[in-house]
């Protein structure tokens, strides 16, 4: 047997956060650079993977395949498509920017105790989360997946609770209060998704036999795994509802505010940007690779929620005070999209989904880190505590700018491409569903310009006149992000040429063909 | 039963009496109660004959080698294969020994190995008169705050009686799972349950409450001893036998000879059901399944915390399999009739038990309702009746008692000048004071709650899969739904321990000999590895599915 280069990429960050976690309490900055190391050479992995790959190749390469647990008719099988690749090498990107930008938030305020080690916790925390994410996206074995899929609801939810925004740091009760009830909210919805699928779990295998992808894809291919439409739909339903908890879709979103608004910037970017994406992505590969003909039949409700996602989170992130639940709620418009891409059934919707995904990583990754920076410096999350920044900082402001109009989908800027693609996909089907998806866009530019506008623009607000510029540090993590949004959005080719072969076999499992353009011309 | 019956059986009993013989006892594959049953009187006759200086000494060398020779006797059996092809019945019919009895019996001595060492930890307890102390009061007969109870302190004696017992409890529930017939499942349930009682009234701290405890342990206990044994009484006079066999041939009515003293009675369903109901009722007393779970809370947080713990995981194990047994040797022909009821106290006792759990603001009773419900998933395993349901139960029996065991090992290192700190608001930012022992806690606790990678969520999935499979796919998201809710307490203690500020005034962790560390770590690496690579032991557990008839 080859390298098993996919188990090592899951396994770095796991033996790092070991690592991490073990070094002794004085000496902080050697784990935080032990957990950068780790964390780029997790991204050299990564890129050995997107290197090893042949997109036009197999359907999942780089396969392992392993005996685990004979008893529940469970193999360690991993195998990666163009999907995963590209979430995988996000993942892996984005992890080295969460921890340089979070450089100093898991300091300790005083030296407590000699055993209290807060800031080696931080970042093992954050190269577990790392190693799970990536293994969720590796596992073609359902119940390996489940596993992963559960387990890094731990490290996520110590993360959100033990580490608040320093903008409320100090003695404030209160914001103790407060960040503990995001991370048990968090935790909560996400359990109950996650056990609501157990069960579906447990009924795939009752009804399969075992839990392998590819062998259930097989026997449903040729007949020998007949699967009655009830039974079906409710297994479909079990699945689908812990991923929608996760991505967030409207009404299971409220959890998604409290956590990114309670904890750190990076953390923030951590559920947002890569965690969230395991729930998009299992749509993709789970909902409609096992379940196909209930897909179709769920897609017109899941339209629909998708649809009352963009609107919906995009109007309360206009009426946001507060910077972090802006984005929040900004996201949650975008999950509606990436929802919309996956369940219009057209091969640009699913590619523009994928890309989507790929795509608010960065864009989001790049406007909360500068809005966490920008947090950092005045310590306070209130749009209106802000004004005039621009003109004391500018590199932040034109930084902060950057994002924001690649949230709202500027051409030119990477997330244009997939939104576009999303909607082109979801009109060929379903033109109402396209016209009224593109109202979110027009939402996006409000709240990211009168963001901008009250924060960086007008009279220089005098709590904000010493205000320093990003520090190198800063910019080391902000300006790479910058550069991959403007490439991706000018040369978007080598993801889409990474991801279209594999949206063919999604497209394929659900037999859908895109819709016929005359057809489409003719109506 | 009538005055000619009773007549007539005399008569008759006196003519055979030359084929009374010995009986035939199989010494080897007894060897784990009768070494367990012997080490027990030698302890006390330690008691009496031992200078007190030594006895705790001794007493601790007695206990750990017995159980270790017996977890050895229980390996050698199952590895000469009797748990498997040479499963049989010894002792005249009365013990089985197959791979469930074999499996049960080593969760059971290992599980008793780990708890012995908690009993046996001296040095949580700041020295009384210069005399180091364990868990256990100085004199059990001294009154409550009295001089003689003053004295006994004062002169350091120990209560160094509970090894015995323990052991008496031990062996007691070693026969428990393994009895084949009635006579013997109620002598081995007096045989446990008396020295847990004892066992019960011996707390060093808060002696009142262990008291009542202990008696309300008891007045319950008996209560349940008395319906198995009625539902027994009427058991015999339905089957004209407390043998499991012939009761399960007359249930399925493939009986040949028909006793002539019992030819009124034989084969009288009322018999049946009634006695059937009151012999689980008597075992589910002791699961301690809803709703002859009252006893549960107050015993668990009365009792010395060791031995909540010992309680908690090796009465659970020996009292499923002994429902187990009874279930799926005695009573298959009547499935029909006892699954409904089952899956009905299986519903109430998961839900009852997580939605209870949540109000608790005690530690120890919180683990109390946490075990109820627990209980209820392993009923949903019991309802299966297939092999793969027996197998998971034997799984789920063997992860939770180490999860449990370890639990309560950790309650005890939590102090305050009262003793052990049990109340939840006292361990508000234990993580910040003790990153170690709260992040051991945090392992056991989702463990508890089921999540994966723990040992918890490999039994919950492996019962959840055998219900299912067994056609309870109802029961499986009932008990879904109530993980989720028994999840909602775990993770509020661990919110409590790390995301709290600790209070000024706030417990200290003592630091514990290696006895507790051991139970403790041994609770860790058996709750991670079951959680990680558990194919193993699923499939010692699969082999040891099939019970002997």
């Amino acid at each position: 047997m080859s390298f098993p280069l996919l188990t090592a990429t899951a396994a770095l960050p796991a033996v790092g956060a070991i690592a991490t976690a073990a070094v002794p309490a004085a000496r902080r900055s050697a784990a935080k650079w032990l957990a950068l190391l780790v964390s780029l050479a997790t991204l050299a992995l990564a890129v050995t993977v997107l290197v090893r790959f042949d997109p036009d190749g197999d359907r999942y390469q780089l396969t392992e395949s392993r005996a685990w647990i004979a008893e529940f008719g469970v193999r360690y099988e991993l195998g990666v498509d163009g999907i995963g690749v590209a979430l995988i090498g996000l993942t892996a990107l984005l992890i080295p920017f969460i921890i340089l930008a979070g450089w100093h938030d898991a300091d300790p305020l005083e030296t407590k105790s000699s055993r209290w080690r807060p800031t080696q916790g931080f970042f093992a925390l954050i190269l577990a989360v790392e190693a799970m994410v990536i293994i969720s996206f590796e596992a073609t074995d359902v119940f390996l997946f489940y596993i992963f899929f559960e387990a890094m609801l731990i490290p996520m939810y110590f993360l959100i609770g033990g580490f608040g925004d320093r903008a409320h740091a100090g003695s404030d009760e209160n914001a103790s209060a407060q960040r503990s009830y995001a991370a048990v909210k968090f935790l909560l919805y996400n359990l109950v998704g996650g056990l609501i699928m157990l069960a579906a779990v447990i009924g795939l295998y009752v009804v399969a036999g075992n839990f392998s992808l590819q062998e259930i894809a097989e026997a449903r291919a040729n007949g020998t795994l007949d699967m009655a439409t009830s039974t079906e739909r409710w297994l479909f339903l079990g699945f689908f509802f812990a991923f929608a908890v996760k991505a967030p879709l409207w009404p299971l979103h409220t959890w998604l505010p409290n956590a990114m608004g309670e904890s750190t910037a990076p953390v923030a970017v951590l559920i947002t940007a890569v965690v969230d994406k395991v729930g998009t992505f299992a749509m993709l590969r789970f909902c409609l690779g096992l379940f196909p003909e209930a897909s179709k039949w769920a897609t017109p409700v899941i339209l629909v929620l998708a649809l009352i996602s963009i609107i919906y989170g995009a109007l309360l992130a206009v009426g946001q005070r507060d910077i972090k639940r802006l984005v929040a709620y900004a996201s949650i418009s975008h999950f509606g999209f990436i929802v919309l891409g996956i369940f219009a059934m057209t091969s640009q919707g699913q590619s523009g989904a994928t890309l989507y995904m790929v795509n608010h990583g960065l864009s989001t990754a790049a406007l909360m880190l500068v809005a966490g920076f920008l947090i950092s410096r005045r310590g306070s999350r209130l749009i209106a505590d802000y004004g005039g920044v621009q003109k004391v900082a500018p590199v932040l402001a034109g930084t902060f700018l950057i994002g924001g109009l690649a949230t709202l989908s500027l051409p030119g800027l990477a997330p244009f491409v997939s939104e576009f693609l999303v909607l082109v996909g979801a009109f060929a089907r379903y033109p109402v569903v396209g016209i009224i998806a593109t109202l979110g866009i027009v939402l996006a530019a409000l709240y990211t310009l009168v963001l901008y506008q009250r924060t960086m623009t007008g009279p220089v607000k005098p709590e904000v006149s010493a205000m320093p510029d990003l520090r190198v540090r800063e910019l080391v993590v902000v300006a790479p992000l910058i550069a991959l949004l403007i490439g991706l959005g000018v040369y978007p080719k080598p993801l889409t040429e990474l991801v279209n072969p594999a949206v063919e076999h999604t497209m394929s499992d659900v037999q859908q063909k895109d819709p016929e353009p005359e057809v489409e011309a003719a109506k | 039963m009538s005055a000619s019956a009773v007549h007539s059986l005399w008569t008759t009993a006196a003519d055979p009496i030359d084929k009374i013989g010995a009986p035939k006892i199989e010494y080897g594959q007894l060897s784990p109660t009768l070494i367990v049953i012997g080490a027990a009187v030698v302890g006390v006759l330690v008691e009496a004959f031992v200078p007190r200086k030594f006895r705790y000494y001794v007493q601790l060398f007695l206990s750990v080698v017995a159980l270790a020779a017996a977890f050895a006797a229980v390996v050698g059996l199952a590895a000469r294969g009797f748990g498997t092809t040479k499963a049989q019945i010894a002792a005249m019919g009365a013990i089985a020994v197959d791979g469930p009895a074999l499996f049960l019996q080593g969760t059971i001595l290992l599980a008793g190995l780990v708890a012995i060492f908690t009993f046996a930890e001296r040095r949580l307890d700041p020295l009384a008169h210069g005399n180091r102390v364990d868990s256990f009061v100085a004199q059990a007969g001294a009154v409550p705050g009295s001089e003689g109870e003053q004295a006994a302190t004062k002169a350091g004696f120990t209560t160094t009686e509970v090894f015995p017992l323990a052991l008496f409890a031990i062996g007691g529930m070693l026969v428990f799972p393994a009895a084949n017939d009635l006579l013997t499942l109620f002598i081995a349930l007096e045989v446990f349950s008396l020295p847990l009682y004892l066992l019960c009234a011996l707390a060093r701290r808060k002696r009142l409450m262990s008291q009542e405890a202990a008696v309300k342990y008891f007045l319950l206990g008996a209560f349940a001893s008395a319906f198995t044994l009625f539902g027994i009484a009427l058991l015999y006079g339905y089957a004209g036998s407390v043998s499991y066999a012939t009761i399960a041939d007359v249930v399925e009515g493939n009986v040949s000879t028909v006793d002539p003293a019992l030819a009124e009675t034989m084969g009288n369903d009322a018999l049946l059901l009634i006695g059937v109901a009151m012999v689980v009722m008597g075992l589910l007393f002791k699961v301690g399944a809803v709703p002859f779970h009252m006893w549960t809370p107050d015993v668990y947080q009365g009792a010395p915390t060791p031995v909540t713990g010992f309680m908690a995981a090796a009465t659970k194990v020996a009292a499923f399999g002994a429902l187990l047994r009874l279930l799926y040797v005695v009573l298959p022909g009547l499935r029909w009739d006892w699954r409904p009821v089952m899956w009905g106290i299986a519903i109430i006792t998961m839900l009852g038990g997580a939605i209870v759990a949540i109000t608790q603001t005690d530690i120890k009773r919180l683990l109390a309702y946490s075990s109820i419900a627990h209980a209820g998933f392993i009923l949903a395993g019991v309802i299966a009746t297939t092999p793969d349901g027996v197998s998971s139960v034997l799984f789920y029996l063997a992860a939770y008692s180490f999860v449990t065991i370890g639990a309560f090992a950790v309650v005890t290192l939590v102090r305050d000048a009262g003793g052990e700190a049990t109340h939840l608001s006292k361990w508000a930012g234990l993580g910040r004071r003790s990153p170690l022992v709260a992040a051991v806690f945090a392992v056991f606790l989702l463990a508890f709650a089921g999540i994966p990678l723990t040992s918890g969520f490999t039994g919950k999935f492996a019962v959840f899969k055998a219900a299912a499979e067994g056609g309870a796919g109802a029961l499986v998201v009932v008990g879904v739904l109530s993980s989720a809710i028994a999840a909602f307490f775990y993770i509020r203690v661990i919110v409590l321990m790390f995301f709290s500020e600790p209070k000024a005034d706030g417990p200290t962790v003592a630091v514990p000999s290696p006895l507790t560390m051991t139970a403790i770590g041994v609770g860790v690496a058996v709750t991670l590895v079951l959680g990680v690579a558990p194919q193993y032991f699923l499939d010692l557990a699969g082999q040891a599915g099939v019970f002997v008839r």
